[in-house]
């Protein structure tokens, strides 16, 4: 098998099934709580920071002028969480239209800072879209590093975590520290992003942390066995559209996400059937 | 001499800018039932919120075994909420929402046997059957069940339920009445917000009765005898849009006992 010995293909593969099995479980809490979308806000303002860590190189005159947006990405990253975590803890209405101001404020910083970098647009673009193709093993270690914290953290803590995403109420009155668990679940959920961007870029990070979840909904009834399942559905993904894009010329991350979202439509069209017969044959003779 | 089991000490408190509470202050004698009562608005949701540590007051206090409330005083403090929140963006179990329920403090972990203590917890509840069906597949009834030994797993010495048998069906709120007995008889204290007393009326010792915000009567529970309706209860609040009504230091109800 040529796409094993391929050094190429062997880092992106290992890039791509962390990510796989990484991003569903922030992804899990991010809809126990409802909060599907958080992923596309935090990731515009992770795009601010890979500029901004473009700009850094570009001043420090470093060889490679992006060596500091992952970086970047990383710090601007958990900022953007810790503040939209700090909004939602207000629960004032206004805290939507701070959010959104925060979003397209992070995307158009990005957009200025590449062009005050001396870059254009387009060095975005593997940003915007990934570019799992283009990982070196320093970026590889990173994301072991990375995805490793956020499954040890996010299935070490899964029943605090569960606990909070789910009653936040009783959390508080049973006395655990929701405060730092509710940082805790945004700042991985920043990791996640910052990590998941290489594989399908900002703009489609939020579908590997919420379609594998969605997918494994369809046909689980368990918390814990929806994280199982979507864990799986991930790593099988990423490692599946990956593969694809060896003997075809696609684009990865896009072929990732349309390759979930045909098999939640499958997933939804198995579970409707199921539910359709099961349903008849209750039915009163 | 002992603490009381709960104390309020002139609890001031507002919401988004408008006073809520106004100097609501109450003891609760260690193995004491009350129930808290008052029409909507009163107060009583707002005060149960201050209680479990989800809202801060604006001044006053409030004790739990005469401390200061705080994560390490609820440590053992149970909570039902007035709304069925067992549904949620993804499905769960019955076991794994009562096993949350035994979290507590920094032990962010359920101890050993936690499933075993769950499953005793629902079937104390009459859900043992349905353990590992998804909540949201559930009754509004059986959901409060769950609610209720999710609580109960914790064995609190201090129990605090909002409005827990408000619109629960006629069995569910028999099995609620029957672990509230079960609890009182183990020597819980237990806060209760109630509309009205219903078939709880046997259980509670007091009621302390809010209306805007004030204590207005502390004593025995409005209807305690028969009638389960709290009386008056229409007309707690029949001036509201009359700028002459009564101020608030005049209870516009009646306490019949």
């Amino acid at each position: 098998m040529e796409i094993f010995t391929d050094p190429l293909m062997q880092r992106a593969l290992v890039v791509a099934l962390l990510v796989g099995l990484s991003a569903p479980v922030i992804g899990t809490y991010l809809v126990q709580r409802r909060m599907a979308l958080l992923g596309d806000g935090i990731g515009h303002v992770a795009l601010a920071g890979v500029a901004a860590g473009w700009l850094a190189g570009s001043l420090a005159n470093f060889t490679q002028r992006d060596a500091l947006a992952l970086p970047g990405a990383v710090i601007f990253a958990i900022l953007a969480a810790v503040t939209i975590e700090r909004l939602r803890e207000r629960g004032t209405s206004p805290a939507d239209v701070a959010m959104a101001i925060l979003f397209y404020g992070g995307i158009a910083t990005g957009v200025l800072l590449i062009g005050m970098a001396g870059g254009t647009g387009s060095n975005l673009l593997g940003y915007l879209f990934g570019s799992i193709s283009t990982v070196t093993w320093v970026d590889v270690w990173i994301t072991v590093a990375l995805s490793g914290l956020i499954l040890v953290v996010g299935l070490g803590l899964r029943h605090a975590l569960f606990s909070v995403t789910h009653d936040q109420d009783f959390a508080i009155a049973s006395g655990l520290p929701v405060r730092a668990l509710n940082l805790l679940v945004a700042v991985l959920a920043a990791v996640t992003i910052t990590v998941a961007m290489r594989v399908v870029g900002v703009l489609l990070v939020s579908a590997l942390m919420i379609l594998p979840v969605a997918i494994a909904q369809q046909f689980s009834r368990s918390f814990a066995r929806t994280m199982r399942i979507a864990m799986f559905v991930g790593a099988v993904l990423c490692v599946a559209g990956l593969t694809i894009t060896y003997y075809r010329d696609l684009q990865p991350g896009a072929l990732i996400v349309v390759l979930g979202v045909f098999a939640y439509a499958i997933a939804a069209g198995i579970r409707a059937a199921t539910q359709a017969r099961s349903s008849r044959g209750t039915e009163p003779a | 001499m002992t603490s009381p089991a709960l104390r309020a000490a002139d609890v001031h408190m507002a919401l988004g800018g408008a006073p809520v509470l106004h100097g609501v202050s109450f003891d609760v004698a260690p193995g004491e039932t009350i129930a808290l009562m008052g029409g909507n608005g009163s107060g009583k949701t707002t005060l149960v919120r201050a209680i479990i540590g989800a809202l801060p007051l604006t001044s006053g206090s409030i004790e739990i075994d005469g401390r200061p409330t705080s994560p390490d005083a609820r440590a053992h403090l149970g909570y039902v909420p007035q709304r069925i929140s067992a549904s949620a963006g993804v499905s769960a179990t019955a076991t794994e929402i009562v096993v949350s329920g035994l979290l507590r403090g920094r032990r962010l972990a359920p101890p050993p046997h936690a499933k075993a203590r769950a499953l005793d917890a629902l079937r104390a509840v009459g859900l043992a059957d349905l353990a590992s069906r998804d909540v949201n597949a559930m009754s509004g009834g059986q959901q409060q069940r769950v609610l209720i030994a999710r609580a109960m797993v914790r064995r609190p010495t201090l129990l605090i339920l909002d409005e827990p048998v408000a619109g629960v069906d006629l069995p569910s709120q028999e099995v609620f009445s029957e672990a509230l007995t079960q609890l009182k008889a183990g020597g819980a204290t237990i806060v209760v917000v109630l509309h009205e007393v219903g078939m709880l009326a046997d259980l509670i010792d007091r009621a302390v009765v809010l209306d805007r915000g004030r204590v207005v009567h502390v004593g025995e529970p409005p209807h305690a005898h028969g009638d389960h309706a709290m009386p008056g209860h229409e007309h707690l609040h029949p001036h509201d849009d009359d700028p002459n009504r009564p101020g608030p230091d005049t209870p516009t109800f009646e306490i019949t006992v």
